[in-house]
């Protein structure tokens, strides 16, 4: 049986590689980094996007982390992606270096994304955007459709309009 | 301030910028004070604040005593019933009616360009620009707020499917009111199916701001939704659960009925086991206080027997009456008519 030596360094760099300019999304919530490229139309174009899924992370057990170059991300953007991770960090990389970082803020409401699970909303019977008011209850985001008043959990939610 | 009309645009063109604004200033100064009710759609009762709630309410208490009948003269109200409705229709209806102003509508989806496919959004916004209010009924919840983008003239929802129906929550205070004396401090007892109603969801939402003991007499099947007894508990509004009606009959101030509907019931055994626990006979009312008041939001099926009408408890025919001083309310102030 042949063996192989692990050289020293830190070898996580080799897992997910750095970038040299782009966005790096990290600590999102392990399982939300597929809805996160859905929902920002990562893979509708020619950038090249790194996905990490659960890798091991300090702060939140497991996370995904999404590497996107040539492509910052703007705030707004950012906001959208909370309501998937509210806990995710944005770091904008310029020459293999960290030019700026901030986290994500929870949108007060949230448009034409959701899709409400309530069978009698008005938002499925029409052909009509559909608006979520965002809450943060506790440990979960609460969404209350704009339309049909009803409240709901992440789990509770079937569907998402991605563009 | 009035709408500016296009003569005045003209005229004003050819003045100076110092005489535009002397002449916007004095228009302004002399124009009413706007009512905040003023144009507003009546969607939600959440959306109504304890200060709007007893404006509405004094309204509609003037109204009862001192009839308005040219109020709303030469103004017309659209009755949308998308969906059937006794007490809620033909009260908004007659509100309108009996202060001077024109009815026109529908009380059947059937007799609409909905059998055609059209939109609800296509068909209030071509329906308010014959109005200059509509009244609503529509079995999607959420329909009267889809509604309101559609139009810039008033909606009053009188129901959204499961939703909303603030009119008879506002008619419901209103009543209590009047046979209490006030709405502050009760003992209210909210009785029956708790879970689906959305009658006693509102009523309990608006007391909140009444400082009320709640009791919630049901099934543990059909008890209060968590999300209504959260919002109490933020208020800290006392709130009690119970089994049997005999429970809270002693304390009550008002005992409010509701109908146990049976095909919300996902289980048919369950439902043939509480059916009858929530009927209020006569025989029951005993150890009542005499001021104790019953309420149903009507219509009743076996639930509220028919020995306690000639009693004084009785106060449901009377609140179904209330409808119209309310609805005259809301209709008097959205169109401008009623201040704040």
């Amino acid at each position: 049986m042949t063996t192989f030596s692990h050289p020293t360094k830190d070898l996580r760099s080799f897992k997910v590689f750095t970038i040299e300019e782009g966005t790096v999304i990290d600590h999102i919530d392990a399982g939300q980094a597929l809805n996160i490229i859905r929902v920002l139309d990562l893979a509708g174009n020619d950038t090249i996007v790194t996905v990490g899924l659960n890798l091991p992370s300090k702060k939140l057990g497991h996370k995904d982390l999404i590497k996107v170059e040539f492509r910052n991300l703007t705030p707004d953007e950012a906001n959208k992606l909370a309501i998937f991770a509210p806990h995710s960090s944005i770091n904008i990389i310029k020459n293999y270096e960290v030019a700026d970082k901030f986290l994500v803020t929870v949108p007060k409401s949230i448009e034409r994304l959701i899709v409400c699970p309530n069978p009698s909303c008005i938002s499925n019977a029409e052909k009509m955007d559909t608006m979520f008011h965002v809450s943060n209850g506790g440990e979960h985001l609460k969404f209350t459709c704009h339309y049909c008043e009803k409240k709901f959990q992440h789990d509770d939610i079937l569907e998402y309009k991605y563009s | 301030m009035s709408p500016l009309s296009k003569e005045d645009i003209d005229r004003m063109s050819s003045l100076s910028r110092e005489d535009i604004l002397e002449e916007l200033k004095t228009k302004m100064l002399s124009a009413p004070p706007q009512s905040p009710f003023f144009g507003r759609d009546i969607i939600s009762i959440k959306e109504l604040s304890r200060e709007e709630i007893i404006t509405v309410l004094n309204h509609a208490t003037a109204l009862k005593q001192t009839p308005q009948p040219e109020l709303l003269k030469n103004k017309v109200m659209a009755s949308c019933f998308f969906e059937p409705s006794t007490r809620t229709r033909l009260s908004f209806e007659t509100a309108m009616t009996r202060l001077g102003g024109g009815v026109m509508g529908f009380a059947d989806a059937g007799v609409t360009s909905t059998k055609k496919k059209e939109t609800l959004y296509d068909s209030m916004k071509i329906i308010g620009q014959y109005a200059d209010v509509i009244a609503m009924r529509h079995p999607a919840e959420g329909a009267a707020r889809r509604a309101a983008e559609a139009t810039d003239k008033p909606i009053l929802n009188g129901g959204d499917g499961a939703n909303q129906h603030p009119t008879q929550t506002l008619l419901d205070l209103f009543t209590i009111q009047e046979c209490q004396g006030t709405l502050e401090g009760l003992n209210i007892a909210l009785i029956g199916d708790l879970k689906y109603g959305r009658t006693v969801h509102s009523l309990a939402q608006a007391l909140i701001h009444f400082n009320p003991t709640l009791s919630f007499v049901a099934p543990e099947s059909l008890q209060m939704p968590s999300y209504i007894c959260e919002d109490l508990k933020k208020h800290n509004i006392s709130y009690t659960f119970y089994e049997r009606i005999e429970e809270v009959m002693a304390q009550a101030d008002i005992i409010y009925m509701t109908r146990i509907q049976g095909e919300r019931f996902p289980d048919k055994m369950e439902y043939e086991r509480v059916k009858d626990v929530y009927v209020l006979t006569k025989d029951m009312l005993a150890p009542a206080k005499p001021t104790m008041r019953i309420m149903h939001p009507l219509p009743r099926v076996n639930e509220l027997k028919e020995e306690i009408d000639p009693t004084p408890h009785a106060y449901y025919f009377e609140q179904a009456h209330n409808g119209l001083y309310v609805r005259q309310a809301l209709l008097g102030l959205v169109l401008g008519a009623l201040h704040a």
